[in-house]
């Protein structure tokens, strides 16, 4: 993945970090708590949720086991619709393509609309050391990109700054950039907002290739969708003459139908919204509507490696809706930066080892940077069991055992015994100094209470070995109280 | 190896364990997502229609053929637009009694040209009462994507109820996937600072739905 996180300490270092931070704690909890109460009021409204949900999850499921077939099926429609279709089996095949498609245009710079998978193979860095200027447009991805920062939250990326920040930045990094900010410009969310449409308009007018992800790829009809709130999707869609899309294989679906679950379950999950302002969709290319040249760049890069492990598969049912990180009490305290990857919170803990592989001490301690409450699984729109692969990464990373990496089988080593049982514990040690996070991590452990083994896996194995662990009470007390007194919570 | 070749190799190593399920897809992904929530009147559905635009600030107005020039002409002026941008064929009356410049959306029109033009007065394909959401697909109408996109103010004009329907499984049906699409629910809008709601960083500011009767 991106460069950008090279280096970054294990999770539990760079959290403690982040949890000494007031201001990102107190936006990170402000945020996580306004989006997730909104969140469960949208989806209220619709009565089938527990059906969409087992929708989405069978039709992301049924893509993924015949994912051969269906991204055949794609190329063939995308490219009858007069699309180019290319194929990466990694980041920097994927950086080549795209960097050579932009050269042939003869461009310096390209506009981007916000793109996990661009981010996740480091798209910016690449094309820079190639000359080409790539411009993030999104609002929260203008503020990261001109603080020279990483995003920290999948929807709302610059959560960590708060406007006097954002004020700052646009002051000082504006100018660089293309239009300064506006004289006098004052920390009102209205007239940073303003100066960002300046400042950005002024680029899209002349933008002659545009970058995007997509949120989902129709094998039977070739169309891409872009889910988006600002209209800088719209822009970079419509108004260059080129238009690049580089997405993960795991993004096709078979039919034009099956979008009826994931345009209803998306928005809801994700802002809490009906639906979101704008969704664009577009079918290869259309005479004098949009780009005139439109390529695919179809992204494996680890999503191969990832669908060979028959428990941690599941990961790539994800459609980035962020729901996850909304109500997960360790990422509320940690931050989307201690995940040191593009994909933080819950789905980061076991999408960023299976696609990196295990062998950095940033991923092996990953998989540990969770309470296991599971209330991620509960939220989940294609029910995608996270505390269950989470488990099942840490025993991979303590254990080792068979894998696939790049293609390839491969027997993975234990880590270290020390270094695994330091992060292990580490992490523990973390969790069970926030009352929090420990009380939902207690509620898991009822909810799985059938499936608990003898004796603990892992690092915990040494200690059970000669114990036997105390049952699992049926339900903890604090629910029982909040069940049986508090009342208020329980529709929660 | 081509990197083709390559990728889907892995796929299928990657499925080895899979039992094959040659269900045809519709049985393997049976669902049974309702068609619409809760039941209502073509009248209801529109009055719904109405309020979930307005939930997402759009501001909705109604009227008949016969005073939608007026309303129309009335709009623009209230919103100071001295320039306004014409999809190929909007039906002709609709414009009739707007002192405005008109201009044309023509293929050679330049995005920076685009930009100096006030409003823009649309059509649209469907709009789904559930969501707040109108749907343009680029007939006559409504024109290229980027004419709803790039000038501050947006008049869409929504016949009801013929073009109204619930749900988006309903107006999934009903679109050309073959069309370039857009899904508009209210104007332009970020929280990206603060989680602040604030209109308008890109589209269009305002976004005004005539509902004609
Ligand atoms: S794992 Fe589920 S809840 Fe988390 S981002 Fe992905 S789809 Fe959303």
């Amino acid at each position: 993945m991106s460069g950008t996180f090279v280096g970054m300490p294990a999770f539990p270092e760079a959290a403690r970090d982040a949890v000494r931070n007031p201001t990102l704690r107190g936006n990170l909890r402000h945020a996580t708590h306004t989006i997730r109460a909104k969140r469960a009021r949208a989806v209220a409204e619709l009565d089938d949720w527990p059906a969409l949900r087992e929708a989405g999850r069978r039709i992301k499921d049924h893509t993924l086991r015949h994912l051969d077939r269906y991204l055949v099926q794609l190329e063939e429609s995308v490219t009858a619709a007069g699309g180019t279709v290319h194929w990466a089996a990694d980041a920097d095949e994927a950086n080549r393509i795209v960097a050579r498609l932009v050269k042939e245009t003869g461009e310096s710079e390209v506009v981007k609309v916000k793109s996990m998978a661009t981010q996740e193979i480091g798209l910016n860095e690449a094309l820079l050391e190639e000359g080409i200027r790539a411009y993030e447009t999104d609002l929260a991805e203008l503020i990261v990109q001109l603080g020279k920062d990483r995003p920290s939250h999948i929807l709302v990326p610059a959560i960590h700054r708060n406007r006097g920040e954002i004020r700052d930045i646009f002051r000082a990094e504006m100018g660089e950039w293309g239009r300064p900010a506006p004289e006098g410009l004052t920390d009102t969310p209205a007239e940073l907002a303003e100066a960002a449409r300046l400042h950005l308009r002024e680029k899209f007018l002349r933008a002659r290739v545009g970058i995007s992800g997509a949120n989902f790829m129709v094998a039977e009809t070739g169309t891409l969708v872009v889910v988006e709130s600002e209209g800088n999707g719209r822009m970079c869609l419509t108004l260059p003459e080129t238009l690049i899309s580089v997405v993960g294989i795991e993004k096709v679906v078979p039919t034009w139908q099956d979008l009826e679950v994931f345009l209803q379950t998306l928005p809801r999950s994700s802002t809490a919204e009906r639906m979101n302002p704008y969704t664009s969709t577009w079918t290869g290319t259309t005479a004098d509507d949009g780009p005139r040249t439109f390529h695919l760049v179809l992204l494996d890069n680890g999503r191969t490696d990832t669908l060979a492990d028959q428990v941690g598969r599941q990961a790539l049912r994800c459609i980035r809706c962020s729901a996850c990180l909304n109500v997960c009490p360790v990422y509320e305290r940690a931050g989307g930066h201690a995940y040191g990857s593009v994909y933080p919170g819950p789905i980061g803990a076991i999408l960023s080892p299976q696609l990196r592989g295990t062998a950095s001490e940033i991923d092996a301690s990953l998989p540990y940077a969770s309470s296991l409450c599971g209330a991620c699984y509960e939220v989940c729109p294609v029910a995608i069991d996270i505390p269950e692969v989470l488990v099942h990464l840490r025993e991979r990373v303590v254990e080792g055992g068979p894998a696939v990496r790049q293609g390839n089988k491969v027997i993975l080593k234990p880590a270290k015994g020390h270094a695994a049982e330091r992060a292990a514990m580490r992490a523990a040690r973390w969790t069970f100094t926030r009352p929090g996070a420990l009380r939902t991590g207690q509620r898991l452990a009822s909810r799985t209470r059938r499936l608990h083994p003898r004796a603990l896996p892992g690092p915990g194995r040494a200690w059970s070995a000669t114990r036997d662990l105390p049952p699992v009470p049926a339900e903890p007390f604090r629910d029982w109280w909040q069940r049986t007194r508090g009342g208020k919570d329980g529709a929660k | 190896m081509s990197s083709r070749d390559r990728v889907l190799g892995r796929v299928r190593r990657a499925l080895a364990d899979v039992t094959p399920d040659e269900r045809p897809y519709e049985e393997a992904v049976n669902r049974g997502c309702l068609r619409e929530h809760g039941h209502r009147t073509p009248g209801q559905t529109v009055e719904l229609l109405a309020e979930n635009l307005a939930d997402y600030r759009a501001i909705v107005h109604r009227g008949d053929a016969e005073e939608l020039p007026d309303l129309v002409g009335r709009l623009l002026a209230g919103n100071g637009s001295r320039e306004v941008l014409v999809p190929p064929s909007l039906p002709p009356g609709w414009l009739s009694a707007a002192d405005v410049a008109r201009l044309d959306d023509l293929a050679e029109s330049t995005p920076h040209r685009l930009d100096q033009v006030d409003s823009v007065v649309t059509g649209c394909a469907v709009a789904i009462a559930e969501t707040g959401t109108i749907v343009l697909d680029g007939s006559p109408d409504q024109g290229r994507r980027r004419i709803s996109l790039i000038p501050d103010h947006h008049i869409c004009v929504v016949r009801v109820p013929d073009q109204v329907v619930s749900s988006v499984p309903q107006a999934l049906e009903r679109l050309d996937p073959a069309r370039p699409l857009t899904w508009i629910s209210g104007p332009s809008a970020t929280s990206d600072i603060e989680l602040d709601r604030v209109e308008g960083v890109h589209g269009p500011r305002k976004l005004e739905v005539i509902l004609l009767s």
